[in-house]
């Protein structure tokens, strides 16, 4: 049996990537699919903990984050055709415009 | 409620129906104010026909001020000094009621300007009724505000506003030590009312005032002299007297009517009819008695030389009044306070009727003022003529007019009071041959030679009309006032208006005997008035160039003269200027400087410091994650490994 720290550290390596990825890519569409790749991090660690302690609340909730992420997909993915449609562009250094 | 009420009612009523509805009236003005003026002048006769036979008239109306040991009613007090002012008030200002819907039609403030004047009305009756100090003071202040309005009726002239102010201000300085004797009354008697003050006087004659107590100082002031000099002090600003007078002549920047009721008649002379009313206070003090003797005979002298050389005709007449009220002051002074009153009830006659004569001429030549620029205009000018050579004859104390009659009285009064009151004496003869020269000047500048002025020539002449004699709403208070002025001196002397007054205040008593009877002095005076017109005549009756070679012959008394003793330029060194110099100071430097610079400085840290802080906010999308993130694993960090 794969022991749990295995999982934590697959999790915490795509965690990492992840954020790493929201860091420092400059398309807005990468960064969209960085953040999906915490989430799923996240996830991963839901169901580790989930089958090693023998409850199934995680695994409930795992299905929550899914679902949620599918809405925000939706949404980020219309604001950045809006954000294209407005800058003719999708590197996220031009949506600065909030800046004074 | 008995008639005297309405004396000083039926003036305010007018003011209060002008003055709230005065757009309504459209230069109607004198339809509500002459006839209740007219009323309230008849009323006045018959309280003064009620004093000659009867005791003085006590109403109180209600109470003002109950608190403590304050107590303080507004009261009208109607004795034998109030009786015979309110004549004479009420007289000239219903006079000049009349006179004012002559020589202000057209203007545009007709309506203002009598709701104002019967105000002033109002305010001078009440400050005569007054039986405390403080209702007194109340209504002094009133007067000097209606004077204030009234002098800057022509508000877009800017010398009107200036005078107006400078007039105001003045005052303000005498009211100041006139509050503070009035404080000091209260602190020393526990009252302000004139019987009680009175009553108490006796008691408190010989107590001692330490000013310096506050800094160890032992030197004791007569209180009682203390009182008297701080009210004298007010009397100085309202009286115009040295050196709180050169208000009055700029005051005559505003409208002639005014010049005549106020600034001759009855404001001015608040000042005498102060002194007057508190009588026992100032013979209860040596000093202070000839601190006012000399302040009086000072201004008569000096007013008289500065008005020698003064071109403008409203100028000349009010130096005149300044002189003549140094003449009334100095009576007061040596003791002499019927014969001041006297005077001061002929001279509001007799100058008013000049000023009101000198507005005539204004008002013919279209506001020509300066009398080198007119000449001939007796022709012209007959009823004008006759009745300002009256007043001019009065002023001069030539028998039988009115002020032969009261300047003589001062000048005996003044000669029986002892060694120095012929020096009194002496000051008070000079300074009536100088205004018989000077008055005689004018009249023989203005009214005879040949006419200095061409058609058209003048300020407002839009078709140049000639001279022409004012219309009858303006001869007609003229040749009443002349009447006046002919005849209140004889009347007085020969219904004995000392005596009358007498039942208010004491009469001055003679020290030793006389080395002159009262027959050689009266003389001496009417034979000096005589060699000042005489004077006047052989150097203003005929073309002549004398005048100039004088001038350029004594050229440092002329211009001291000419430049009214540079009392103007020296305050001007000694108080306007450094004033405006520390304001300028406390403008540029304290306020825009510390003041300013605080403010600001305060506001530019602000935003120094905002800016700084400022480059965090990089609207970079993925710094912010990254402050986060570093955030986010600070936190974790610390409490997973710190704790």
């Amino acid at each position: 049996m794969v022991p749990l720290s295995w999982y934590v550290g697959l999790s915490s390596a795509l965690f990492l990537i992840g954020l790493i990825g929201v860091l420092v890519r400059r398309n807005t569409l990468v960064v969209l699919l960085c953040i999906e790749i915490m989430l799923n991090a996240v996830n991963v660690n839901f169901v580790a903990f989930s089958k090693y302690q023998h409850v199934i609340d995680a695994q409930i909730l795992v299905f929550f984050v899914i679902t949620v992420a599918a809405a925000e997909v939706a949404i980020g993915l219309g604001i950045i055709i809006s954000l294209f449609r407005l800058k003719g562009s999708v590197n996220i250094d031009d949506f600065n415009i909030l800046k004074l | 409620m008995s008639f005297y009420v309405l004396i000083p009612l039926l003036p305010l009523i007018g003011f209060l129906i002008t003055g709230i509805f005065w757009p309504y009236f459209k230069g109607k003005g004198h339809i509500v104010t002459v006839p209740l003026m007219i009323a309230s002048w008849v009323l006045s006769l018959k309280a003064f026909s009620e004093t000659m036979n009867g005791p003085a008239v006590h109403i109180k109306l209600f109470d003002w001020i109950d608190s403590g040991s304050l107590h303080v009613a507004i009261s009208l007090m109607v004795d034998h000094l109030t009786a015979i002012m309110l004549v004479m008030v009420t007289t000239v200002s219903t006079l000049v009621h009349i006179y004012t819907a002559g020589y202000m039609k057209d203007d545009s403030g007709y309506d203002r300007f009598f709701a104002y004047i019967s105000l002033f009305t109002f305010s001078m009756i009440m400050l005569l009724m007054s039986d405390n100090l403080l209702e007194l003071f109340v209504f002094w202040e009133a007067v000097g505000f209606c004077s204030y309005i009234l002098i800057v009726h022509w508000y877009e002239r800017k010398p009107s506003w200036v005078a107006a102010n400078k007039a105001f201000i003045m005052n303000r300085i005498g009211d100041f030590g006139f509050m503070l004797g009035i404080l000091l009354v209260y602190v020393v008697f526990g009252t302000l009312n004139y019987s009680e003050i009175f009553q108490k006087l006796p008691a408190h004659i010989h107590d001692t005032i330490n000013f310096w107590s506050a800094f160890n100082g032992t030197t004791q002031y007569s209180v009682i002299t203390v009182i008297a000099l701080l009210l004298f002090v007010g009397a100085v600003g309202k009286s115009a007297q040295l050196p709180l007078h050169p208000w009055l002549p700029d005051a005559m920047e505003g409208p002639t009517p005014i010049s005549a009721l106020i600034h001759a008649a009855t404001m001015v002379t608040a000042g005498i009819f102060m002194i007057v009313r508190l009588n026992p206070i100032y013979n209860a003090s040596s000093i202070a008695m000839s601190v006012v003797a000399w302040t009086g005979a000072l201004t008569a002298i000096v007013a008289a030389t500065i008005a020698l050389t003064q071109r403008d005709i409203k100028k000349i007449v009010a130096y005149s009044t300044m002189s003549q009220l140094g003449y009334m002051v100095m009576a007061c002074g040596v003791g002499a306070y019927g014969a001041g009153i006297f005077h001061l009830l002929t001279h509001g006659f007799f100058k008013a009727l000049l000023f009101l004569g000198a507005g005539s001429v204004i008002h013919s030549m279209s506001g020509e003022q300066d009398i080198f620029r007119m000449g001939g205009l007796s022709r012209a000018m007959k009823i004008t003529f006759s009745t300002m050579l009256i007043g001019s004859l009065a002023l001069s104390g030539i028998p039988p007019f009115a002020g032969f009659y009261s300047k003589d009285l001062i000048l005996s009064d003044a000669f029986q009071s002892g060694p120095t009151g012929h020096i009194f004496w002496m000051i008070g003869v000079l300074t009536a041959m100088l205004t018989a020269f000077y008055t005689f000047r004018l009249i023989f500048v203005v009214f005879f030679g040949k006419e200095n002025f061409s058609e058209g020539e003048h300020h407002h002449g839009h078709e140049g009309h000639a001279p022409h004699e004012s219309p009858l709403v303006m001869t007609f208070p003229l040749l009443f006032l002349s009447v006046m002025a002919i005849g209140a001196g004889w009347a007085g002397n020969h219904y004995d208006i000392i005596g009358f007054l007498s039942q208010s205040m004491p009469v001055p008593h003679a020290i030793g005997r006389p080395e002159l009877s009262e027959d050689s002095l009266k003389s001496i005076s009417v034979i000096v008035g005589l060699v000042g017109i005489l004077l006047a005549y052989a150097l203003y009756g005929k073309p002549s160039t004398v005048p100039q070679k004088m001038a350029q012959q004594f050229k440092w008394l002329y211009s001291l003269s000419l430049n009214k003793w540079f009392f103007d330029e020296i305050y001007d060194l000694i108080f306007v200027k450094p004033t405006i110099f520390l304001s300028f100071l406390l403008w540029k430097e304290v306020d825009k400087g510390v003041i300013d610079g605080i403010v600001n400085g305060v506001a530019e840290f602000c935003q120094t410091s905002a800016a700084a802080i400022r480059r965090v906010q990089t609207g970079q999308l993925q710094n912010y994650a990254l402050v986060m993130a570093i955030g986010l694993f600070g936190m974790v960090s610390l409490f997973l490994f710190v704790r």
